[in-house]
């Protein structure tokens, strides 16, 4: 016994352990969801059959994926609003990373930290402050109320701005919630780049925002798609800020899923829905990995 | 190549058979014999990615040779785990644990031998001794300074009183005067100890003040084994002689050989040249003669009557002080390097020549080396 | 750099004053006296007794502490032998699947995630009688799935950067390789471990989707409970509720903050004695 732990046992037992884990917790339950994609409703416990007859399977609801508009509008807005928040996000968080980088040490620490801060705290109740900020009632909401109408002719006056359940709302929540996975990938990114070749730059008379076009930009590229994909990925798929601040007329795609499943009761379908979004974030990923692979052979061993 | 001198005794103390490495298709050493006797400093000499650390490696157990086999005192080492090894090794990153003091990274090793817990801190404090480290003993790795944390790899390395001991750039992270020093401190604890020390570096001097012996190694081959002074006065390929210090080459072909001695006649040098050798190499074959520029006479007039006379210009000089560099362009086109002390004391740094001055090169039969590949 | 960056500074105050006015606001009216969440009606500290005198709430945020707890603790081990099992051992049969496996969770969407958990812990109950009821096992269950994976890339980046001359300096001086992965690279990497820890800690406290897929009858936590009354509307006591989450959290970070600053220091210091000492 002591001497098979000593060869390899200990090495198996490391291996095995989160391997059964996975595979029982994760790869079957993601298999059932597979399997239940090619099933039908059915009014039992559970709801849900296969045909009797060859070949039992039904590829029915992969079908009305493309047939019923809803399924189609939803995966549309989904992607629209994570690439809309994914470009915000850059947008926001480009300057302030590379600003975080210019400044003392000692601020940086407190920067980075007041960055993390709001992401320690409940992700919840950072969508709840935010429907507190947007309510007809409001402060914000009145501020901007009254910038709006004194910026635009008096027969267009509003009494408030309609924000709460639109796409405006949630792309708005989405950015605030995912700011922080935009700036962390990128002030790493940014941090680790050589500033002498910004000092060569400038000596060879290049100005600071040809420095910036010309050396930090192109460098900070594998920063900029590493926060892209941890902002776009979980919003595709979210269901939180939909839920509480998006239109029911127009939901995201992880809304539609939920409700097959809950209110619906549609098992089948819900899991169909699930199986094409992980296609469609599959994507992504298929991309990311082929352009690291290519910077890893570009930049590997001489 | 087999070692032919006086360092590897009958029963060789370490002895590598035939050892190939592979990593996929590349040969990272290839085909590695070699003895290293009792109590040797031996140096494995080489520029980067020539396979001296490779062989290092397979000597402390991290990796398995592809072919071949590793004997240390006799026994087969071959496919022993680096934990049931009689070998230590000094790290070149020294590879301290960071997490534990100078005096519990010593002890480490003493953990799985059969000792007291007496015993084990005793060797403790011996060992801190060596190293002049004893009232260190309570820091941690971070605490100190570049030239203490060699030491403690040196005596962490030691404490298991290993049969050999492997030593990967041991003075590579230190700086010029520290590794001066250190040297001299390897070499004394070296010679307290008699542990066999097998020394990896890059850096010739070092190699030729430490050792006893030395192998140059190059893409994964041995090509020369001896003492420094061998291998820096005779060496046996061309890659050896331009490896070690700086010499200066010229092509030839044989013409007459007999007698100690063989005449070149070499095309850049314009006329024949006399070198003495042992071997008798066939007339007509390709050689290089080869002199080291310190071996190089410069003069202003024409020696009388001696050998391997040829006339130049200067080209280049550069002054050390002790002595001058000159660069002295034959009538062939082809540049020679000469070293040459300034023994006079002058406003002209003592030199023979200047710029553009016409001058004489003379050497001596016995300062050429012979060269056939 | 001697110009001060004028725009990239106003971009820091800008991107700040986005990521707090909500918070501070949301801080601001936990104080208020008027049931209306949004309007100022005076100042009072009703809503933060209401809070403690609510079983509800005190009983979800217990379970929620007792879960995270439990599953932080089980995904901080798997998660790390996953790390070691990634980052040491370059060869073993599976191990394509392997690294999948410990990717996937981490893109996959919560909701589906949930929704296989689910069908999983169904069919699971119609297989073998077990689990009879979802609550406290089937949520740490679930949350210990998806957090492991986060513990597992800490614990394996951390790895790769180590410097792997220290693990083989100890096999050097006799140890079995289990002995250098107890004496020598688990010490070396807790840092990341403590941290995979944290966060495995913070993500299951925090986790609605998952759990609401996962929980049963009677099993509340604060983030379901949370989010059914923020369905409703907004409402002082959450208000309330924020801001006690948010003194605390910032009060760790601070302490914490301060500890790594008083550390280094002490490092630097450390670092400057072995200079000197030295010449």
């Amino acid at each position: 016994m002591r001497d098979w732990f000593n060869r390899r046992g200990w090495r198996d037992l490391i291996i095995a352990t989160p391997y059964a884990w996975l595979i029982v917790f994760f790869l079957i339950p993601f298999l059932i969801v597979v399997v239940m994609s090619l099933a039908i409703m059915k009014s039992a416990s559970p709801p849900f059959g296969f045909h009797e007859a060859f070949p039992w399977i039904d590829l029915g609801n992969f079908a009305r994926l493309f047939q019923d508009t809803l399924y189609i509008r939803a995966f549309v807005s989904s992607l629209i609003n994570a690439l809309i928040a994914t470009l915000l996000c850059l947008l926001i968080g480009y300057p302030m990373a590379l600003g975080i980088t210019r400044v003392s040490k000692s601020w940086r620490n407190i920067l980075l930290m007041l960055v993390i801060l709001p992401f320690w705290t409940s992700f919840l109740l950072r969508v709840y402050a935010w429907i507190g900020m947007m309510g007809s009632n409001s402060w914000f909401n009145k501020l901007l109320t009254s910038i709006y109408n004194f910026a635009v002719p008096s027969e267009w006056a509003l009494k408030s701005i309609p924000m709460m359940n639109t796409s405006f709302a949630v792309v708005l929540v989405m950015v605030y919630s995912y700011l922080p996975f935009m700036i962390l990938p990128l002030y790493a990114n940014l941090e680790k780049l050589d500033t002498t070749l910004n000092e060569a730059a400038m000596d060879l008379g290049s100005r600071p925002w040809q420095v910036f076009r010309d050396i930090t930009l192109p460098l900070s590229i594998p920063g900029i798609i590493a926060g892209g994909l941890l902002v776009f990925i979980p919003a595709t798929g979210e269901l939180i800020i939909p839920s509480l601040v998006g239109s029911s007329a127009n939901p995201m795609i992880g809304r539609v899923i939920a409700d097959e499943f809950n209110s619906a009761r549609d098992w089948p379908m819900a899991s169909a829905v699930a199986v094409a979004l992980l296609f469609l974030m599959v994507l992504p990923m298929v991309f990311y990995n082929h352009y690291e692979a290519k910077a890893q052979n570009a930049g590997g061993k001489p | 190549m087999a070692a032919t001198d006086t360092g590897a005794a009958a029963a060789p103390f370490v002895r590598i058979e035939g050892v190939t490495k592979t990593f996929g298709t590349f040969r990272a050493v290839d085909d590695v014999s070699l003895d290293i006797a009792k109590g040797e400093l031996f140096s494995l000499l080489g520029g980067s990615g020539c396979g001296k650390t490779t062989l290092l490696r397979m000597l402390a157990g991290f990796e398995q040779p592809t072919l071949g086999r590793i004997f240390i005192d006799g026994q087969d080492m071959t496919s022993l785990p680096p934990y049931e090894r009689p070998v230590n090794m000094m790290f070149q990153s020294y590879a301290l644990f960071p997490h534990m003091s100078v005096e519990q990274n010593v002890g480490y090793g003493l953990k799985h031998e059969d000792l007291t817990p007496a015993q084990r801190s005793a060797r403790v404090k011996e060992m801190l001794e060596l190293v002049k480290l004893s009232e260190l003993a309570g820091r941690k790795p971070h605490q100190l300074s570049g030239g203490q944390r060699q030491r403690v790899a040196l005596a962490r390395a030691l404490s298991k009183q290993p049969k050999l001991l492997l030593l990967d750039e041991p003075l590579g992270a230190l700086d010029k005067k520290l590794r001066e020093h250190t040297q001299f401190e390897l070499m004394n604890i070296q010679d307290r100890t008699g542990i066999t020390f097998i020394v990896v570096t890059h850096d010739q001097e070092e190699a030729m003040t430490l050792s006893s012996r030395i192998a140059v190694m190059d893409r994964g081959v041995i090509r020369q084994v001896g003492t420094p002074n061998e291998i820096y006065e005779f060496p046996s390929n061309r890659f050896v002689a331009d490896f070690i210090g700086s010499i200066n080459q010229f092509e030839g072909e044989v013409i007459r050989t007999g007698g100690g001695m063989t005449d070149v006649s070499c095309p850049v040098l314009s006329g024949t040249v006399k070198a003495a050798t042992d071997a008798t190499p066939e007339r007509g074959s390709k050689v290089t003669v080869a002199v080291r520029p310190e071996k190089i006479t410069i003069t202003r007039k024409a020696p009388s009557g001696g050998v391997n006379v040829v006339r130049g210009t200067v080209r280049d000089l550069g002054y050390f002080g002790k002595d001058s560099l000159y660069r002295v362009k034959l009538e062939s086109g082809h540049l020679v390097l000469v070293n040459s002390v300034n023994t006079r004391r002058s406003d002209e740094g003592g030199r023979v020549a200047q710029w553009e001055d016409e001058v004489w090169l003379s050497f001596e039969p016995s300062s050429a080396i012979l060269l056939t590949d | 750099m001697t110009r001060r960056p004028l725009f990239l500074i106003s971009c820091l105050c800008f991107g700040f004053a986005f990521f707090y006015i909500p918070i501070l606001s949301m801080i601001f009216f936990s104080f208020n006296k008027s049931r209306l969440a949004t309007v100022w009606g005076g100042f009072s500290l009703q809503w933060y007794g209401k809070l403690f005198d609510n079983d509800q709430i005190m009983n979800a945020a217990l379970l929620s502490l007792q879960i995270a707890l439990v599953s932080a603790t089980f995904a901080t081990i798997l998660g790390t032998l996953c790390g070691l099992a990634l980052a040491r051992f370059t060869q073993f049969r599976g191990r394509t699947l392997f690294s999948g496996l410990v990717t996937a969770p981490l893109i996959m969407p919560e909701v589906i995630t949930g929704i296989s958990a689910l069908l999983f812990f169904i069919f699971l109950a119609e297989l073998t009688g077990w689990p009879g009821k979802r609550g406290f096992t089937t949520i740490t269950i679930a949350h210990i799935t998806f957090s492991m994976t986060y513990v597992a890339v800490i614990v394996q980046s951390r790895l790769s950067s180590m410097d792997k001359s220290i693990e083989e300096a100890a096999m050097d001086l006799g140890s079995r390789p289990w002995q250098v992965l107890r004496d020598i690279t688990l010490p070396v990497i807790s840092p990341a471990i403590v941290s995979g820890w944290l966060l495995a800690f913070t993500i299951s406290l925090d986790d609605v989707v998952i759990t609401s897929f996962t929980t049963g009858p009677g099993a509340t936590t604060l983030p379901i409970l949370v989010w059914s009354k923020v369905k409703l509307g907004v409402t002082p006591d959450i208000n309330a509720l924020a801001t006690i989450i948010i003194v605390v959290v910032g009060i760790g970070v601070a302490i914490s903050g301060y500890l790594m600053h008083r550390a280094d220091k002490i490092r630097e210091r450390d670092i400057q004695m072995a200079i000197a000492a030295n010449t």
